[in-house]
């Protein structure tokens, strides 16, 4: 009886990618679509990528180094990272916490929180840009005072800084909200009955439970904030070693005709993109290997 | 250590989740809270460990007011219904941590938390399973480590919220014996709460039985049960018969057009015969016969068109020989009274 019954369940994995007969479609069907998704894929996706890294070698290797000692080519890789470097930490911070209040609390405005978190996904970022032209400006409603101070943030670095915060917000609260509010708060309460204070229960309990939902967060917010080209464009002015970052200086590089330097820089983006889909790989993989090995543990216990 | 709720009061919105509580736990004592759901008993348990906060009266420790102490302070061990393991930490470092967040100064050393932490897995009997994490193990284990964890801390009161709701019925019988074991070795002042009115009658010392947000009554087990103070106690105790009926001279009558008692009767207190005796009885006819257990269940139709359950023991069923769809007498041999809309 027993014996028959496991033959069964062992018989399922064997034919589990040959769904039912009943929800099958005949073969040309099924070819038909995966050679659509393939080329699809291939002309949108691939010849692009291969044609960034096809150009930026096309010199050969020496060419593509000799892109990276230009100085103003080093200054836009290290504003974009000062940039990045501010924006994702902040929003981090500012992610977790609304994530946080947002899962776990109830609170007149909760709605309207959520709205205004995905407020940077719905408006054009040359729209984002404008609000900081329109605020600290030199017509704009803050500018004078600031002029008059001697502050500079339009078409300085704090503008850049400030317009790639704006524009990078949703992604770490994005990622996290559905984690935080499918956990609930019962491990929370379990950790404040043990006499664990707020800071503790957050570090032991809540941190590691969320880590790679904001690890994942963390990897997409860092990727739009090195990429982001409408909204800081706007604020930057463009000057060249002072306040171009790295897709600003790709625009810069290619309409001078200096094809094999904007694609070298461009290169570098690219490999960003990459990384982040191995990191989502591998984070899903994690989750994916850690479902299972419940359900094998827990098929253990049953027998 | 005692508990005395004084007073207690909560809503959520327009619902009034407990209305006016009072409630004693002496020192030392096992103490069901049992109710249906939606009876506040939960809530009640939540304001007792500072998890929740009463709108208004008091909850006193020893005769302290804690009233507005938090869950931290309190130092009570709670136990969750779904027990809220921390998934990622394996079955020691659960149990460890009450003791490793203290505040250095209190803190225990990494041996004596060791010492601790092994005494307490004997207790639950899982030595072999500190590395496992709580994924690995199986409900009732779950449940135990979730009951060591509360402990590690050495508590001043346990509180359990339906501590076996989510295990299968032989898991439950099994730790319920275990939990009032433990009661008796370890002598630390329990509330638990519960749905299930055999859970409570069989390990509690108290039962507080809840409704609505009110305690209808508190008393030892055989208390509750068999003097029952309002109809709603008695109904939820156990499976009843409810007739209609009137009260002449002290004695009851059964009467479907008689308005003015509420009569209960339970199935095996009701007797079947073929001979009428007595002042109180009815003709029924029997329509099912389930002589598998203990017990025989009768269900049987009355006069007037009523269904009633009637459970005998084997021997008196094999003397009546009793068969389907045959009109026999039925005769209450206890009932319990009580007036409509009231107490008896």
């Amino acid at each position: 009886m027993s014996g028959s019954l496991t033959s069964t369940i062992r018989g399922v994995p064997a034919t589990g990618f040959v769904a039912s007969r009943a929800t099958s479609e005949p073969v040309i069907v099924r070819w038909l679509l995966i050679a659509t998704a393939v080329l699809f894929l291939g002309v949108f996706l691939f010849l692009p990528l291969a044609v960034v890294f096809f150009t930026a070698f096309q010199k050969g290797i020496a060419g593509y180094l000799h892109a990276f000692q230009d100085p103003d080519t080093l200054a836009a890789i290290r504003l974009t990272l000062l940039a990045a470097g501010i924006a994702v930490p902040l929003n981090m911070i500012f992610g977790v916490a609304a994530a946080w209040a947002i899962g776990k609390f109830e609170f007149i405005g909760k709605s309207l929180l959520i709205t205004l978190i995905d407020l940077p996904f719905s408006v054009s970022p040359v729209v984002s840009g404008l609000i900081y032209v329109l605020l600290f400006g030199m017509q704009g409603l803050l500018g004078p005072w600031l002029i008059a101070h001697g502050v500079r943030i339009i078409f300085a670095v704090p503008g850049i800084v400030l317009a790639t915060i704006f524009v990078t917000f949703p992604f770490v609260a994005r990622e996290l909200l559905p984690m935080i509010q499918a956990q609930g708060n019962d491990e929370e309460e379990a950790a404040l009955t043990l006499g664990a204070s707020g800071w503790q229960t957050f570090v032991r309990v809540t941190l590691p439970n969320i880590k790679w939902a904001l690890l994942y967060g963390v990897i997409l917010c860092n990727a739009r904030a090195m990429g982001e080209f409408g909204a800081v464009s706007v604020v930057s002015g463009h000057i060249r070693g002072l306040t171009d970052t790295m897709p600003l200086h790709i625009e810069i590089l290619y309409n001078d005709y200096q094809f094999v330097s904007a694609f070298s820089v461009a290169s570098l983006l690219a490999l960003l993109a990459l990384l982040t889909l191995v990191v989502k790989t591998v984070v899903e993989w994690q989750a994916r290997r850690q479902r299972a090995n419940e359900a094998f543990e827990g098929s253990k216990e049953s027998q | 250590m005692s508990i005395e709720l004084r007073n207690i009061r909560k809503q959520f919105g327009q619902f009034v989740a407990l209305d006016n509580i009072d409630l004693d736990i002496p020192d030392g004592q096992l103490v069901a809270l049992l109710g249906p759901s939606g009876s506040g008993k939960t809530t009640l348990l939540r304001i007792v460990a500072g998890l929740e906060f009463a709108d208004c009266g008091t909850v006193q420790f020893d005769g302290k007011d804690i009233t507005d102490r938090t869950a931290r302070e309190r130092r009570v061990g709670f136990v969750f219904q779904h027990y809220a393991l921390f998934r990622h930490m394996t079955v020691f470092e659960n149990i460890a941590f009450g003791l490793r967040v203290r505040p250095r100064k209190f803190r225990p050393s990494e041996e004596k938390i060791r010492d601790k932490v092994e005494e307490l897995l004997r207790l639950i009997q899982l030595q072999n399973q500190a590395r496992r994490y709580p994924s690995q193990l199986s409900g009732g284990q779950r449940q135990r480590v979730a009951l060591a964890r509360a402990l590690a801390v050495e508590p001043s009161v346990l509180l359990l919220d339906e501590p076996f709701g989510s295990l299968d019925a032989k898991v439950r019988q099994e730790l319920r014996r275990w939990l009032r074991q433990l009661h008796d070795e370890v002598h630390i002042t329990s509330v638990f709460v519960t749905h299930d009115q055999e859970e409570a009658l069989e390990v509690a010392d108290r039962v507080a039985v809840m409704n609505e947000g009110r305690i209808e009554q508190v008393g030892s087990p055989d208390d509750v049960y068999n003097h029952p103070a309002s109809s709603f106690v008695y109904n939820f105790l156990g499976n009843v018969n409810l007739f209609h009926g009137r009260v002449d001279d002290g004695t009851t009558y059964i009467d479907e057009k008689a308005s003015g008692h509420l009569l209960f009767v339970r199935p095996h207190l009701l007797e079947i015969a073929r001979q009428p005796s007595g002042p109180t009885y009815f003709r029924a006819t029997t329509r099912h016969i389930n002589s598998a257990g203990p017990l025989v269940k009768v269900e049987a139709v009355t006069e007037w068109g009523a269904s009633v359950h009637v459970e005998l023991s084997q021997e008196r069923f094999r003397t009546l020989q009793l068969v389907k769809d045959e009109v026999v007498f039925v005769i209450p041999k206890d009932i319990a009274v009580f007036e409509k809309n009231g107490n008896s």
